[in-house]
């Protein structure tokens, strides 16, 4: 199976392990993943509220040079890249929007491209290969947390269950775990605010945690790279909200998977985390 | 040469907007065989009608195309005028000006060019025209109910009533319907099975009505005044002529873990059983899904019980026909389940509930007498969410449309609620409240006012349970949008009504139509509410669109009056617009070789075989004839037959040509 692969800006930043975690694992899956040559940032999370034009062709330059490089499919990690990217596409289905984005980026786009997230492109591997691989189950009750981005908007992403998502839970009963029934799986984490309002941040992500704390979740299980910062980084202040601490690592589907199919700490970036990873 | 007289309509403003009418009526005047050509504003008005009938005697008209509204709408209208005039009704055509062309085209050049292209057709058809006779059909003075809730018991009682008989058919064990699982109605909360019950008897005991519960229709053949409905009496394995309704068998039935249908699943049933107390017919049925005899062949314990030998096992469904002259459709709704909403726990929380099921726990025949207790722990809930539209109003949820009867049940139920639970708190998240009814605003204010329900004007995003507690996350809208969390004890959501299910297939056997969301579609909006596109198929209650009770049972008695109607004729005519099979003078007799291709083609079978014979009696030939009183002139037999010896009278293949020529003749 080969695919296009679009990292973004955090993966390359401050989610390195998110990237490390899938390249390891794509590589156990025999999955080839071809970046994208010469790509550029998305325009998340400014350029949208800021500019229409600029938020229209940064993506659309991302897609248009796929194209070109004769790429049919890209998967793209990172929630708030692959929102954007498929929100893009959807604008520009507006024959005006369209025209005035070529302009813009003097090379044509033809909007052809499908883009996936990590979830589907696994999906596609299929759940009986994947399980066929396992060594050592992952052997853990977990929380699922999709956040925001990855769900919604449903009438343009078309991706699992908007407000009950589950494709992230299927994955986890793949590989042995226990996926728990939670009440806010698709909360937001505040991603909005982690630079400017991080009391918000920390009130928000705290709300997330303890729930899934309180029904003792061992673990978070994420596939956003916003998401797993506020929930790790921001662990501290977080706490200082809470009157338990709380010590649950938040860690990426594909580094799940990744333990389960033996692939070693390092080489899935766990030791990247604020949290401590014991799993 | 035709005279031809071509009436254009303005229909107001509807076709004159967008269409240069007094081009139209020009340039139609000049065509050949057009002897006078007008424009007015309301054609179908009397000054309009009266133009039309001077013009016929005026210029001998023997032809008129009126360019105006669809011809559903107003064709009758029409062609009366001409009958009054002496002119054959059936030499009146219509172009639909309106539908066809104004409605769905901007104001331009092209829109009038078409406008004209489809009056020209209809003046060449016309041309082609020949005077038609009405058909004569006998009326079966029967009618036929299909559902035993409100809106049939009222249909049935008001057309029985006047002296006609009717077959009342029922799916369920008992008629009584959704009513009969209400607990107080609003806005006056009085109680609904006092209200109904004696209806039911009523029903059951009327010598004008004949009621088949446990019965499904199986197909409907005819038409107006002459249907012939097969209706399948599902097997009830318990033989109503000797049972007396003792119970003995229900109480000594082991299987009694099924959930009751009637108490919206809360409560208990048992494999054989009466769906509740006051059921009409108060006998059992089995239900062989669950029954252990017929699940596992052993048991017969209700045999042993039954002192009457009433139970019989072997019993099959039966079909029976009956001939009746009308159909009323009176076959509810049904309330979308909890498991519809993911984000209000996907009926996986116990104490979330539907409004129905609500109902009976609020009433005095439900699974708690009528207390206020939550189904997980029996407890008595201190406080109580209500969500108003749930799925209702909410494209994202396929129901873009109102359910109506939510705002006014809603305020029903927290006011029972306050008055079951002193010092219990009750809360509604609304969008708006719709409370347009006769007493209906001031029921709702009520509740607020003096039963102290608490009413949010926003959306609930999340029900989540908590430890034991439901959490209810809201928001206030006009309270700026701030968040509302509530721990609650129970929740009830207004869920969306919806079409019954299986309504689509009924719908389908009876050749009437249905809207996207699957409820029977009117004849028309506002001046056929009734009725269906299918003529003597009658509409009443939920079926047609959600409503409330006072609604369904003016519709009903409304429905009934139309039967009644229908029925007060001896024979109905019937538009001559059915196939004829040519025939012509010996020795030919006529071109139809006798091949029958058109009777495997007709849907009706009105295909029968004529023989053509010598004086001495000698049979000369076999060839086709139609029988106009079963066919429906569909003209599946016209494409079908090889020698091109049928015809639709009113569509000749020579009008259509002439109608297509005419296009192409520019």
């Amino acid at each position: 199976m080969k695919i296009g692969y679009y990292p973004g800006c955090s993966l390359t930043g401050s989610s390195r392990e998110y990237n490390e975690s899938v390249v390891a694992l794509a590589k156990a899956l025999e999955i080839e993943l071809v970046e994208i040559k010469d790509w550029n940032c998305c325009g998340a999370t400014a350029a949208h509220v800021m500019n229409e034009e600029l938020s229209l062709s940064l993506p659309a330059r991302i897609m248009a040079i796929a194209e070109e490089q004769g790429l049919t499919e890209v998967v793209v990690p990172c929630a708030a890249c692959y929102n954007r990217l498929k929100m893009t596409q959807h604008e520009l289905e507006d024959d005006g929007k369209r025209g005035r984005v070529a302009e813009i980026l003097k090379m044509p786009y033809h909007g052809s491209l499908k883009i996936i997230n990590v979830l589907q492109m696994l999906e596609t591997y299929g759940a009986e290969n994947i399980k066929a691989r396992v060594i050592s189950p992952f052997a853990h009750k977990v929380a699922c947390y999709y956040g925001c981005l990855l769900v919604r908007p449903h009438s343009i992403l078309q991706f699992d269950r908007v407000e009950d998502p589950q494709s992230m839970d299927s994955l986890i009963r793949v590989i042995g775990g226990n996926s728990m029934d939670w009440a806010f799986k698709t909360e937001c984490c505040g991603a909005g605010f982690s630079v400017s309002r991080t009391d918000l941040v920390a009130k928000l992500s705290g709300n997330i945690l303890k729930d899934a704390s309180d029904r003792g979740a061992e673990a978070l299980i994420v596939a956003c790279p916003m998401c797993q910062s506020n929930l790790d980084m921001r662990r501290g202040a977080i706490n200082k909200t809470l009157a338990q601490p709380i010590d649950i690592p938040v860690i990426y589907i594909t580094q799940a998977i990744g333990l389960a199919l033996g692939i070693g700490a390092n080489e899935l970036g766990l030791k990247r985390h604020f949290v401590n990873v014991e799993l | 040469m035709s005279k031809i007289g071509v009436f254009i309509c303005h229909c107001g403003e509807n076709i004159s907007a967008t269409v240069d009418v007094e081009r139209v009526a020009r340039e139609i005047g000049g065509m050949e065989g057009v002897a006078h050509a007008i424009d007015y504003k309301y054609m179908c008005s009397d000054p309009g009608q009266t133009f039309i009938k001077e013009a016929v005697k005026k210029y001998g008209l023997d032809g008129v195309v009126v360019g105006a509204c669809s011809p559903r709408m107003h064709e009758p209208t029409f062609r009366r005028a001409c009958a009054e005039a002496g002119l054959n009704p059936y030499l009146c055509e219509m172009a639909n000006l309106r539908e066809h062309c104004s409605w769905v085209h901007e104001k331009s050049e092209e829109t009038t060019e078409k406008a004209i292209d489809l009056v020209k057709m209809l003046v060449e058809k016309v041309k082609k025209d020949k005077p038609l006779e009405s058909i004569k059909v006998p009326v079966t003075k029967r009618a036929l109910v299909i559902g035993g809730g409100i809106a049939g018991i009222q249909a049935s009682l008001d057309i029985a009533n006047t002296g006609h008989k009717v077959i009342l058919i029922e799916r369920d064990p008992s008629i009584g319907g959704h009513m009969s699982q209400l607990s107080e109605t609003f806005p006056t909360l009085d109680c609904s099975q006092c209200i109904l019950t004696p209806r039911m008897v009523e029903v059951a005991q009327h010598p004008n009505i004949k009621l088949y519960t446990y019965a499904e229709l199986e197909s409907l053949e005819g038409f107006i005044g002459n249907f012939k409905a097969r209706i399948r009496l599902k097997a009830k394995s318990v033989n109503y002529s000797t049972c007396t309704g003792c119970g003995a068998c229900i109480q000594k039935c082991p299987v009694k873990k099924i959930p009751s249908e009637f108490n919206a699943g809360l409560g208990t049933r048992t494999a054989i059983y009466v769906p509740f107390p006051q059921a009409v017919p108060n006998k059992p049925v089995i239900d062989r899904v669950n029954c252990n005899y017929y699940k596992r062949g052993a048991c017969k314990i209700c045999e042993k019980t039954c002192q009457v030998g009433s139970i019989e096992w072997d019993k099959e469904d039966e079909i029976i026909t009956e001939e009746v002259g009308a159909v009323v459709l009176a076959t509810g709704f049904d309330v979308k389940g909890t498991d519809f909403f993911p984000e209000y726990g996907y009926g996986k929380y116990k104490d979330v509930l539907t409004g129905l099921q609500f109902e009976r726990l609020a009433s005095a025949s439900g699974p708690t007498f009528g207390e206020i207790r939550r189904p997980s722990d029996g407890t008595i809930p201190k406080k109580i969410v209500f969500i108003a539209c749930a799925g209702s109003r909410d494209p994202a949820k396929g129901i873009p449309y109102c359910s109506k009867i939510c705002c006014m049940y809603t305020a029903k139920h927290a006011m029972l609620y306050q008055h079951k639970v002193h010092g219990g708190e009750s809360t509604v998240f609304y969008m708006d409240i719709r409370a347009g009814g006769k007493n209906y605003e001031e029921f709702v204010r009520r509740a607020i006012e003096e039963d102290t329900v608490n009413y949010v004007r926003g959306r609930v995003a999340r029900v989540y349970e908590k430890d034991g507690k439901l959490i209810v996350k809201g928001v206030d809208t006009l309270l700026g949008g701030q968040q509302v969390e509530i721990e609650a004890d129970m929740v009830v959501l207004a869920t969306a009504g919806v079409a019954n299910c299986g309504s689509e297939q009924l719908a389908q056997k009876l050749h009437v139509s249905y809207d996207p969301y699957h409820f029977f579609a009117e004849a028309h909006p506002k001046l056929k509410p009734v009725e269906t596109n299918t003529a003597g198929i009658f509409l009443a209650g939920a079926c047609q669109a959600p409503k409330d009770i006072p609604e369904t049972v003016g519709m009903a008695s409304g429905a009934a009056v139309k039967v009644a109607a229908l029925f007060s004729n001896d024979e109905l005519v019937r538009e001559p617009i059915v196939a004829v099979v040519n025939r012509l003078a010996p020795p030919l007799y006529s071109t139809c070789v006798g091949c029958f291709m058109c009777e495997t083609a007709c849907p009706y079978n009105a295909i029968e075989h004529e023989e053509i014979k010598g004086r001495d009696g000698s049979l000369i030939r076999t060839i086709a004839r139609v029988n106009e009183g079963l066919c429906q002139g569909c003209g599946t037999c016209v494409a079908f037959c090889r020698s091109k010896s049928i015809d639709i009278q009113g569509y000749t293949n020579e009008q259509v040509y002439a109608e297509v020529m005419s296009l192409l003749n520019d």
